[in-house]
């Protein structure tokens, strides 16, 4: 038993070392807060320069011209990459949104066995892959078989960038909803595929809605599945087979061109996507702040936007 | 309006050497709840006093508040003063950390650190506080792992990782740890709740050991304990202390009667 | 009107109800089968996927065989063609590795800026804005860092480093100029710090917060406590985000390519920090309009994707098996 005096001599062992302590916890402290400062200066300034040279590029017939000839004095618009854009979201949505939905009900469904677990293990890796090679691997397949860029083969490569992502936040949506809920369904008589579709899905809307679009800011984005697949363009779509323009796409070309009116168009173009992928986001996780923290927890660990 | 019930106060000299710890009008809120109302205690030295209540009486809250411990929690305030050998915790010039390792600390479930080994969660409080004599850590440890009654069980192998151990060891284990820092108060947030009859009885006798040499502070639910292990005892409801006293008293005579209906096990 | 608006409704709840009760066995078994054939879709695009990468770089590694790994060179003269993929590898390697070095200590600091320090009303707002980092799409990456940053980078860190150091050391020798593989490292870096803080901020959340009282109760500093406390327990977890943010780091493509410099051959070796490199990713990107007219240069970029996706999938599966022992061992949800 160690005594009151006993004590006492340990304590004289204790270096006087809190006031070294103390600094170090206070200097460890400013480290941590200057790395979210320099984290969040990128983004600050991103956004800034963005907004402020981009807004001199905005007009009307920037918005829906085509462009004009490089390097001459009427820079022309960025109407088709807007079209494209657009057309691109939709067509992958129509491959990528039901697969992908349907694929997140049998995961969370169906999928609590080997096949399931195989499934997801997939799907993850699905979801990391590098886009540039799914770009390639979309020229291989569809632009070589079938002999030109087009907006089949741009819109099929974004949809697997943008399946995965719904397969998982349609599987955890689902999988929030009660057990009970389903339970009463079968109590009353009712099918699983009804059980699913008129009482899963729709308690789950809000989720499956959020992942949809969190999905399609992604895509909206992705340049690199568009290199192999759609060519680029300066007119508007001359039929689904044929070459198109995306507004990535047109960023990317146009920041490489010697003239400041490109560069200029260039920031114009950055302007309208990144409107378009912020106030999505902006939106869905504003959406969600409101609903679930717990959704929104278990997106992030889904690191939905990476 | 219940009255607060006491032992009779005696004089000021005559309590430097008698209380170890005295808590003087210890009000604390967090997150806008009133947690403990006005409670003042003397606590005795080389003795066991045992703070009994029923759920949500704050005695947790109390107990926390000796330490420093209770202003770590989600808005919490506190007004009031703990003096410990007459000097107040809560003095302003010095930072908190200082204050805590005059008082251990042992929580409810057993939370010996997860990576470290037996010998260095006993040892992690003296590294903290500078000391790195190999010597002295060696006999501090052996000396805490002594007084805990874990010697034995584990002197043959002190580099195993703490998880290790069984539930009741490990309870032990972190009592060794709070000792190592060379505290002059133990206080114990219901040590025995989460483990079985066995371990808990092997916590009491240990407690009975301590006592000799150091004051201890426990929170207990289980009246039973509180008679077996304790020579005083405080009887907290909804965050007022309602009586305070010996604890034969306290349990076979008690002054007041929500004090009567609790420890007759009419409510709680 | 209104009783008009009421029969029709309550027509159409007695339709429903009785349609729903007339749910077929047949349409069941269809539903379950279309949804395993959804799944299985994941399966077979991977399938395929792998299938075309190896079919379509064919003809490079039967030319190459494997000096096409470790060959430098890059000729895409008729005759002549050889292609070597070493110094993109490389250079993937490199410019990801810096990229680390640089990402990984802030995306800590952040996330115990999170996680133990920040005021609970700043948490949430903070989280959005790092996340919002990671909606930026990564072509507006490019051209802020191409038109914006790389001048700051070149004035004030490669041109004072260049006149310091000079041609006496290897990776600070030749001219800095701004597109190289040190600016495209420090844009890639700020692009996965997001995923790397995001992670670690969860895990750390997730270490049980009796672990920090135990350790104040010794009298520990609130550093001290995290070193205690919450990094032990949340390493191994912390390792798997950071294995994550190299996987996402590995496969980035454009900013990259907007940024590294475009060098090829054996000049891409990555050797100075102010030289122009390449990454695989960069070279499929830079190359593919040479190379769509098919041929050995095609399946030379055909086979370096080939390559990339390996990479990206063994890094991928190693986090993914770290992150699972985290779930098993502690009882915290990290990732599903």
């Amino acid at each position: 038993m160690i005594t009151p005096e006993q004590r006492a001599e340990f304590r004289t062992h204790f270096r006087y070392n809190v006031g070294r302590r103390l600094v170090l916890d206070k200097i460890i402290k400013s480290a941590v807060f200057l790395c979210v400062v320099v984290a969040i200066v990128p983004l600050a300034a991103i956004l800034v320069n963005v907004f402020t040279n981009g807004s001199s590029a905005l007009s009307w017939e920037f918005l829906t011209q085509i462009p004009g000839a490089v390097g001459s004095d009427d820079p022309g618009g960025i109407g088709p990459a807007i079209q494209g854009t657009v057309v691109l979201i939709g067509l992958s949505s129509l491959i990528g949104v039901p697969v992908g939905v349907m694929g997140g009900i049998f995961l969370s469904e169906y999928g609590n066995n080997r096949y399931g677990r195989t499934v997801r293990f997939f799907n993850d890796v699905l979801a990391e892959f590098p886009t540039i090679v799914i770009g390639v691997f979309t020229f291989v397949l569809v632009v070589l078989t079938v002999g030109n860029f087009s907006v089949w083969a741009g819109s099929f490569a974004l949809s697997i960038v943008m399946l995965p992502i719904i397969m998982r936040t349609t599987e955890e949506s689902l999988k929030l909803v009660p057990v009970t809920y389903r339970e009463a369904g079968y109590a009353l008589g009712i099918r699983r595929y009804q059980v699913i579709f008129t009482i899963v899905l729709s308690s789950a809307k809000n989720g499956l809605v959020t992942g949809i679009l969190l999905s399609v800011a992604r895509i909206a984005g992705e340049t690199a599945p568009l290199v192999f697949t759609i060519l680029g363009s300066s007119q508007f779509i001359n039929g689904l087979d044929g070459p198109i323009d995306a507004l990535p796409l047109r960023i990317w070309r146009l920041s490489s061109l010697p003239y400041d009116s490109a560069v200029t168009q260039g920031w114009g173009a950055a302007f309208v996507l990144i409107i378009l992928v912020l106030s999505i986001n902006i939106c869905v996780r504003y959406m969600l702040l409101q609903k679930k923290e717990k959704t929104f927890l278990r997106f992030k660990r889904l690191g939905v936007e990476s | 309006m219940e009255t607060v019930t006491k032992t009779p106060a005696k004089g000021n000299f005559a309590e430097k050497i008698k209380y170890k710890l005295i808590a003087e009008n210890i009000s604390a809120r967090y997150d806008g709840i009133v947690a403990v109302k006005d409670v003042s205690m003397k606590f005795h030295d080389r003795a066991v006093t045992a703070l009994i209540g029923p759920s949500g009486c704050g005695k947790t809250t109390f107990l926390r508040c000796l330490n420093r411990m209770h202003e770590l929690t989600k808005n919490a305030t506190l007004t009031g003063k703990v003096l410990l050998d007459g000097e107040d915790l809560y003095s302003n010039k010095v930072d908190p950390i200082i204050n805590r390792r005059k008082i251990g600390m042992v929580f409810q479930k057993p939370n010996p650190f997860p990576t470290m080994s037996i010998y260095d969660n006993v040892a992690c409080g003296l590294k903290l506080n500078g000391v790195r004599d190999r010597k002295i850590l060696d006999e501090v440890v052996e000396g805490c792992l002594k007084m805990a009654s874990l010697w034995d069980e584990v002197k043959g192998d002190l580099k195993k990782p703490g998880m290790s151990l069984s539930g009741g060891q490990q309870q032990r284990l972190c009592i060794a740890r709070a000792l190592a820092i060379q505290p002059e108060v133990l206080l114990m947030d219901e040590p025995a709740s989460a483990l079985d009859p066995i371990a808990t009885q092997k916590i009491e006798e240990m407690i009975q050991e301590l006592k000799k040499e150091y004051t201890i502070i426990i929170v207990t639910h289980n009246m039973q304990q509180a008679t077996r292990v304790s020579d005083y005892t405080g009887f907290m409801y909804l965050g007022n202390l309602v009586e305070f006293g010996e604890t034969k008293q306290i349990f076979e005579n008690p002054r007041n009667e929500t004090t009567a209906k609790y420890v007759q096990g009419q409510f709680g | 009107m209104v009783e008009l608006f009421i029969s029709c409704l309550t027509t159409k709840c007695a339709m429903m109800t009785i349609k729903m009760k007339k749910g077929s066995p047949h349409v069941d078994k269809i539903f379950k089968y279309v949804s395993v054939g959804a799944a299985t879709y994941v399966i077979a695009i991977i399938a395929l996927i792998v299938f075309h990468l190896g079919s379509g770089s064919a003809p490079v590694w039967q030319q190459e065989g494997i000096s096409f790994l470790t060959g430098s060179d890059w000729n895409s003269v008729d005759g002549r063609e050889s292609y070597g993929a070493a110094p993109y590898i490389m250079g993937t390697l490199v410019n990801a590795g810096i990229a680390m070095v640089i990402a990984v200590p802030l995306s800590f600091g952040i996330a115990m800026f999170l996680s133990e320090l920040s005021p609970r009303l700043l948490r949430t707002p903070l989280a959005m804005i790092i996340e919002l980092l990671a909606a930026v799409p990564s072509v507006v990456y490019g051209l802020w860092g191409l038109i914006v940053f790389r001048s700051y980078i070149k004035d004030w860190i490669e041109v004072p480093l260049h006149n310091v150091f000079g041609d006496n050391s290897i990776i600070f020798a030749g001219t800095p100029f701004g597109l190289d593989i040190l600016t495209a490292s420090i844009v890639l870096a700020i692009m996965i710090i997001p995923t790397i803080a995001s992670i670690s901020k969860e895990i750390m959340l997730a270490v049980p917060n009796s672990q920090r009282e135990a350790a104040y109760m010794l009298g520990a500093t609130k550093w001290e406590a995290f070193r205690l406390a919450v990094l032990p327990y949340s390493k191994s977890g912390l390792i798997g985000a950071c294995i994550l943010g190299l996987g996402r780091a590995v496969g980035e493509t454009m900013a990259v390519t907007m940024l590294i410099g475009n060098a090829t051959g054996a000049a891409a070796f990555p050797s100075s920090l102010f030289q122009p490199g390449q990454t695989m990713a960069s070279i499929m990107a830079n190359e593919f309009a040479e190379a769509s007219q098919g041929g050995l240069h095609l399946a030379a970029l055909v086979g370096i994707g080939l390559i990339l996706f390996i990479l990206a999938f063994v890094i991928n599966v190693v986090a993914h098996l770290l992150v699972a022992r985290v779930v098993k061992s502690h009882e915290g949800a990290v990732l599903a």
